[in-house]
């Protein structure tokens, strides 16, 4: 490469790319909800990868003699009707809810901004097309379409993830799709065209970088999504089949017992509600402070 | 007006004939073959082979397609595997109950978030607002199954206000309203704080307009320019929202029958899951994409009312 073009690089990252991270930081550091929804959620996420040393029981051990024990020193959260530790079940469901959700999210998250990038990039009868089907299909009930894709595939980890992902993606073609057509027009990518760069470099290189802190934004709202999805397929009884422990089939068991133990709900219920919370708590600060409309709002 | 309500009408059936076609395929493209999933894997080969005639498998794909439009569009969306009846009627028979649900839900929503909305937009950056909308996102960040678990647990089990199990066939109305009350207020609250928050962003972007600044200037006292003319231009953005949000009404209304165990489509398509009654779950994806084209339709006919700029767009 020449100097000039490594000037131009430079003043690329400088104006663009960089203040629209700058952007996404400054955010952060306005926004003191964002940080707690961040910290409760890295808290969980080190939960979940410290769980087989934390978790005080095997979470699949079964234990006749203590069955449907309320909460007491030695098991906090009490154990269930085959006598398991709530608490360490609970440590490692957080596992499968974490990973399916990221899985999903991180896997939407790509071909969704791809189709975006495609779609507002190249514009025309393309894009018409292409973001008339993801309409469609965003206006279809998420649940009922992971439901059905489940109950087809037979629920595992593998295809729980897919069909999570196959509702998240239209979100995310949408997301990346606006800014994408507001961005090609700008001078640095006209610059890069006439340098002869080719479309899937300005398209991956050069458009991408300014619109991933966007794209990441919505990226943990709907991790909360997914999260959610997964636990409610778990409650009807699609989730990752049992000894294994998710959240949501906790609170399924834990739902036939709901008159005389009502911890076995219970505990689990808050749990997905904290994570749930906390990525919404850090996604709608953010969302709010990046959103150029609402800017200055804070 | 009539060239609007047309183009959108036009519009509907073209996204229903799309949806329809994406359901047909789903359905099919998936590599679960249904008459093994639902014969299990023990089945003999001649077993699976008979279902897969019985079930029009074994036709060529665009003789099915043609099959399965035909049968949707003059009503015959096959009979249940398990009850042996018409997939239609099952679902005519419950489809009440989830509209009766989700309408008197919505109403809840609208009737709870809308003026919380408009208060925390007016009252911005102050103690109502801050805790309007860290309840609201509380309030969503709920899944539909746990927020009515608690409420089970609190009203009906510790409190015993109203009944565990909501048989929904109450006579008078009295037992209706009690039957139908937990579930509406589960789905109505989450509605609720959906409802909120655009209603506040909607009304935060009507505030900031000439022609508010011009009302207070002329001296017009702040409510009667919020309820006069505020709403009903911060409105539209808040149909189009719960427009939207029907994907997750329908979704948590499936999750609140389940709980309340409650006679609707969610006990339906559950129970089609649970029997591998591979005919009802068609019917039962074929019913929603038309409530969702319906409601789609609705929403965008409704901004025509609220909003006449939109007919001339």
């Amino acid at each position: 490469m020449t100097a000039p073009a490594e000037d131009l690089r430079h003043a690329y990252w400088r104006t663009t790319v960089a203040a629209a991270w700058s952007g996404l930081i400054a955010a952060f550091n306005a926004n003191k909800t964002s940080w707690v929804g961040l910290v409760l959620f890295l808290a969980v996420c080190t939960i979940a990868v410290l769980a087989p040393w934390i978790a005080p029981y095997d979470p699949v051990d079964q234990s006749i003699l203590y069955r449907l024990k309320p909460p007491t020193a030695e098991h906090w959260m009490g154990t269930d009707y085959y006598g398991r530790d709530i608490l360490s079940r609970l440590i490692w469901g957080a596992r499968i809810s974490l990973v399916i959700g990221l899985l999903a999210i991180g896997a939407a998250m790509i071909i969704g901004s791809l189709i975006g990038l495609i779609a507002g990039y190249y514009g025309g009868r393309a894009d018409i097309l292409i973001m008339q089907t993801m309409d469609v299909l965003l206006a279809f009930p998420s649940l009922i379409l992971g439901l059905i894709v489940v109950a087809m595939l037979g629920p595992s980890i593998t295809n729980l993830v897919i069909a999570i992902a196959l509702t998240a993606i239209p979100p995310f073609a949408r997301i990346a799709r606006a800014p994408t057509m507001t961005v090609k027009e700008r001078e640095f990518v006209e610059a890069g065209r006439s340098l002869g760069y080719s479309d899937i470099r300005l398209m991956l290189g050069h458009i991408l970088p300014n619109i991933l802190p966007e794209i990441l934004v919505m990226g943990s709202l709907w991790l909360a999504t997914a999260i959610r999805v997964e636990a409610s397929l778990a409650f009807i009884g699609l989730g990752v089949a049992p000894p294994t422990a998710t959240w949501g089939g906790m609170i399924r068991e834990g739902f036939e017992n709901i008159l005389d133990s009502f911890w076995l709900a219970l505990f689990p219920s808050l749990a997905i509600l904290i994570v749930v919370f906390a990525l919404n708590l850090l996604g709608d600060g953010l969302r709010d402070a990046i959103d150029p409309k609402l800017r200055g709002e804070q | 007006m009539s060239g609007f309500v047309l183009r959108r009408l036009g519009f509907a059936v073209v996204t229903l004939f799309a949806v329809l076609t994406i359901v047909f395929f789903i359905v099919r493209i998936l590599p679960g073959d249904p008459a093994m999933v639902i014969l299990g894997d023990q089945a003999s080969m001649e077993a699976i082979e008979q279902l897969r005639a019985r079930l029009g498998l074994d036709r060529p794909l665009p003789v099915q397609y043609l099959e399965f439009m035909a049968g949707v569009l003059t009503g015959d969306w096959g009979t249940s595997m398990v009850s042996g009846r018409p997939v239609i009627q099952e679902i005519l028979k419950v489809l009440p109950a989830t509209l009766e649900l989700t309408f008197v839900s919505l109403i809840l929503g609208a009737v709870i978030g809308v003026p919380l909305g408009v208060w925390s937009a007016v009252r911005r950056n102050r103690l109502p607002d801050y805790v309007t909308r860290l309840a609201s996102l509380l309030g969503l960040s709920f899944p539909a199954f746990v927020s009515a678990v608690l409420l089970l647990l609190v009203f009906a089990i510790q409190l015993n206000w109203f009944p565990v199990i909501s048989s929904g066939q109450g006579t008078t109305f009295g037992e209706r309203m009690r039957d139908l009350a937990l579930p509406a207020i589960n789905l109505g609250l989450i509605m609720a704080a959906y409802i909120t928050r655009v209603s506040r962003s909607s009304m935060l972007e009507v505030l900031g307009q000439d022609y508010v600044r011009t009302a207070r200037a002329k001296g017009i006292e702040f409510a009667t320019i919020i309820w006069r003319h505020c709403l009903r231009n911060s409105m539209i953005p808040v149909v189009t929202v719960v427009g939207l949000y029907l994907g997750i009404l329908i979704g948590n209304s499936v999750l609140t029958e389940i709980v309340f165990n409650r006679p609707g489509l969610g006990k339906l398509i559950v129970g089609a899951l649970n029997q591998r009654d591979y005919t009802m779950l068609q019917g039962m994806m074929v019913i929603y994409t038309f409530i969702v084209v319906a409601v789609n339709l609705l929403t965008d006919l409704t901004y025509g009312l609220i909003d006449p700029r939109v007919k001339y767009k």
